[in-house]
């Protein structure tokens, strides 16, 4: 098959304007893969499936991934004016010093696919969509209309990271159950407050054993609402 | 069928929503019954329920609702190492441990660049080949289990199937809960002894598969309720990434362990049965005849096994950190395409640990198959997908 | 015929029944509790620790590293060191576990545990009858439960008893041979010492010009704090 570069100049021959990175895979597997952007994902996702080189008509594979927010302490040399006396004159000199500066790289979610070729028996190739962020731009094209096998993927992966996928015949949670809330396989998911008798807790297990017993709230959606509703009723009486 | 059965270069004129099911008139008036089959259910191979909206016996609508054995097994193994998961992953398709403990073993060894050495690629081969015999004959007994045969066929395969575990047992120390391989081989080596004692099982097979198929494949009930059922068209089996003896019964020859040559495959002689039209009777077919060749790959890789160590000695079993990548690695489990994507980031746990359960995606084309068709079949269509809930749910 | 196909496998079910009366291989039921099949040597349940000798606190080869808690998939094993210290195989001072708890409802058998452990000090046990009415403590085993000795391990799997002892004697012949030959040279420099030192006072002890004939007279084995401190 193509090598990861010359399937990047085939997408931005094929659909002019692609927004198309090569993403590249420090391991061993020698899995490159790509970064679409959203807004060419159908059309480029065409022409994978119909193009007679490429013919990757079989979705194998459509995972989520979680990337949260991650704070970077960066060192910068700062150069600056500062006036000094130098051999009794007074100069304006530049000095530089080295400052550590933190900054908060926002998070996002990515949709990873694996695609593979059944009619040139080749692949695979490994491409990636990235959300804007973790809260509110939670929007990917869905690929359902292309590949039929993303239909029950991409509901997995709505059901547990949370992201929306536009154009999907029936997106609705399809693991868990319908009415629960928050999205399990993020991050930063806390589970709700159901401890039971573990005789041999430790680690998290024990800590959340004494977080149970001593009554504290817990920090989950699901403590959080039980809290809410209990103060509703509260003010209603 | 008009249309060659491995020609699958055929392009329908992609009109607008080819891919998605057919939508049903109802005949009579008034308002479809709404039946929940399952999760409850004796037939649905597992906690598993289907909406069927019906007219009369005829389904209209047909929803599969499952996540009733959703465990989050990915998330816990992104709390644990990558060794702890591998008792984990027995428990996914529990019918056939050894094999997904062979796919999360070829994903880890290509995350890493891990080599095996020979004896223990022949080890693999050896289970996984009397991994899949079991698990087609039980498949096919608990096929003729739901078209009301009441358990003969369903026995005699777990009479074979019986056989089968006691090896295990034997070389691994549980029968179904195997936890065998290990990244970089075999976790213990085989004794001659194990070794004659499976030869001896595996002559016994030819035996076996005899007596099941003059059971059935005359059987006029069983050709009457399955031929012509359940068509599957090659075109949106492989568009709805259908894999797995499924996919090879509606005549696409894609078998991944002829297309990926991993392990050693490639040098096995064996051949890869196409159905020609494409029902439940080819699926049941399809997996006969895939137990026949599993019997002459055993036979070629107990004949060839070398000697030698079963684990490569400069794996590491604990303290084992990759290094930050990604790596997909998959192989042909009984049931379709098994697949583990692993994210690593150099520490202890993996990053992002993702299965591909072939049992999932096999249920996308389910509402296809039985739109149109009565109750009584889409028990059968059902049963011909073959699943199991621990893979579906995870 | 239309129903021909139905006779034929009509006959293999009568073939298959009559012949389960006479033939063993036919009738494929065992009677349980009645009959039991004999369990394969490997088969693995829940783990016990291993002991040797007649009493299980003095000769328990644990030695509370904790490896196994860490290794454990669903966390089933909590370990409480000791204070005090006792002497293992070798001789050596080793901690051992104050408590040692299995939950068994939690063990999912999946044997890491053991291919962990570096003391060969738990081991898979074979007994699956284990069910009890107390639901929050009659899995919960502690460690005097959970302790057999090195003969019922010889008992239920009788090869792999025999490599871990063989590996044990090795490693403990090693550790002698270790100690003997600290003492030797521990003997030869104080020897060479005394000599120098013999020039000024008549010393008549172990002669310092021969070697050191034996020298398990000369330093005790085993010796608590010799060999690898």
């Amino acid at each position: 098959m193509k090598t990861v570069e010359e399937i990047k100049a085939a997408i931005e021959a094929a659909v002019p304007g692609a927004a198309v990175e090569i993403l590249h895979n420090p391991g061993s597997s020698g899995q490159h893969s790509l970064v679409l952007g959203q807004k060419w994902a159908v059309e480029v996702a065409t022409f994978l499936r119909d193009d007679p080189e490429l013919a990757l008509d079989y979705l194998s594979n459509v995972s989520g991934v979680d990337w949260p927010d991650r704070e970077i302490a960066e060192k910068v040399k700062v150069t600056r004016q500062v006036v000094r006396t130098v051999d009794g004159v007074e100069q304006t000199v530049d000095e530089t010093v080295e400052e550590t500066r933190k900054r908060v790289e926002p998070g996002h979610l990515e949709a990873v696919y694996h695609l593979y070729s059944m009619e040139k028996k080749q692949g695979p190739l490994v491409f990636r969509m990235r959300t804007g962020n973790r809260s509110d731009k939670v929007e990917l094209p869905s690929l359902t209309p292309i590949w039929r096998a993303a239909e029950f993927q991409e509901r997995e992966i709505f059901d547990l990271y949370g992201i929306v996928f536009t154009g999907h015949p029936d997106l609705r949670r399809i693991l868990m159950w319908d009415g629960f809330k928050d999205h399990p396989m993020r991050r930063d998911y806390v589970e709700p407050d159901d401890f039971e008798y573990e005789p041999t807790a430790h680690d998290e297990v024990l800590a959340r054993a004494q977080e149970h017993k001593s009554g504290e709230q817990g920090t989950g959606i699901r403590d959080q609402e039980a809290a809410k509703a209990a103060t509703a009723t509260g003010v209603g009486q | 069928m008009s249309a060659p059965a491995t020609d699958i270069s055929i392009k329908l004129a992609r009109q607008e929503g080819w891919n998605r099911p057919p939508v049903i008139e109802p005949d009579g008036e008034g308002e479809l019954l709404e039946v929940a089959m399952g999760p409850h259910h004796p037939s649905t191979h597992g906690v598993f329920r289907m909406d069927v909206a019906l007219d009369g016996e005829r389904v209209i609508r047909l929803k599969p609702v499952f996540g009733y054995l959703h465990r989050n097994h990915e998330k816990i193994a992104e709390g644990t190492s990558y060794l702890a998961s591998m008792p984990y992953t027995d428990r996914l398709d529990y019918f056939c441990s050894l094999t997904n403990n062979w796919a999360y073993a070829l994903a880890v060894e290509k995350l890493v660049a891990q080599t095996v050495p020979e004896r223990a690629e022949y080890m693999r081969v050896i289970l996984a080949e009397l991994t899949r015999i079991q698990n087609h004959a039980s498949s096919i007994g608990f096929l003729l289990q739901e078209m009301g045969a009441s358990g003969t066929p369903l026995m005699y395969a777990f009479r074979e199937r019986e056989k089968i575990l006691d090896l295990f047992e034997g070389l691994t120390g549980s029968r179904m809960m195997c936890n065998y391989m290990r990244f970089g081989g075999c976790r213990v080596d085989a004794s001659p002894a194990w070794l004659d004692a499976t030869r001896k099982v595996v002559a016994g097979i030819p035996e076996f598969v005899d007596e099941f198929e003059q059971f059935l494949r005359t059987n006029e009930i069983l050709m009457a309720r399955t031929q012509g059922m359940g068509i599957l068209r090659p075109e949106l089996a492989v568009n709805a990434g259908v894999t797995g003896p499924m996919l090879r019964a509606s005549g696409v020859n894609y078998d991944i362990r002829k297309v990926d040559h991993y392990g050693i495959y490639d040098r096995f002689k064996f051949r890869v049965p196409l159905g020609d039209h494409w029902d439940i009777y080819d699926r049941y077919m399809v997996r006969m005849l895939e137990i026949r060749e599993s019997i002459g790959i055993l036979e070629q890789a107990l004949k060839e096994i070398p000697g030698g160590p079963v684990m490569d000695p400069r794996a590491k079993i604990r303290g084992f950190r990759p290094k930050p990548g990604e790596a997909y690695g998959r192989i042909e489990a009984p049931k379709g395409e098994l697949g583990f994507y692993l994210i690593s980031d150099g520490s202890p746990n993996p990053y992002r640990y993702r299965v591909r359960p072939p049992s999932l995606i096999n249920l996308t084309v389910l509402e296809d198959m039985c739109l149109g068709h009565n109750v009584a079949d889409v028990v059968l269509i059902f049963g011909s997908v073959d699943i199991v809930l621990g893979e579906v749910d995870r | 015929m239309l129903g021909e196909g139905i006779l034929k496998g009509l006959t293999e079910t009568a073939r298959n029944f009559a012949g389960s009366f006479v033939s063993a291989e036919r009738l494929t039921t065992v009677q349980y509790p009645e009959q039991r099949i004999p369990t394969a040597e490997n088969a693995r349940v829940f783990p016990f620790l291993v002991y040797d000798g007649t009493d299980w606190e003095a000769g328990m080869r644990c030695v509370a590293c904790q490896i196994c808690e860490k290794e454990c998939p669903p966390k089933c094993i909590y370990i409480e060191k000791s204070k005090d210290k006792k002497p293992d195989f070798v001789g050596k001072m080793q901690i051992y576990p104050a408590k040692f708890d299995i939950d068994v409802s939690v063990c999912m058998s999946c044997q890491i545990c053991v291919e962990v452990c570096p003391f060969e000090a738990i081991k898979m046990d074979t007994e699956f009858e284990l069910s009890t009415t107390d639901r929050f403590g009659g899995l919960l085993y502690d460690r005097k439960q959970l302790s057999r000795s090195n003969e019922y391990y010889h008992k239920i799997h009788p090869t792999e008893a025999a490599e871990v002892d063989a590996r044990l004697a090795e490693e403990k012949a090693k550790a002698e041979a270790k100690v003997k030959a600290a003492a030797e040279a521990a003997a030869a420099k104080a020897a060479a010492g005394l000599s120098v030192s013999a020039k000024s006072t008549a010393v008549s002890a172990a002669s310092p010009a021969a070697p050191v004939a034996n020298p398990a007279e000369a330093a005790p084995a085993p010796k608590p704090d010799g060999g690898g401190e």
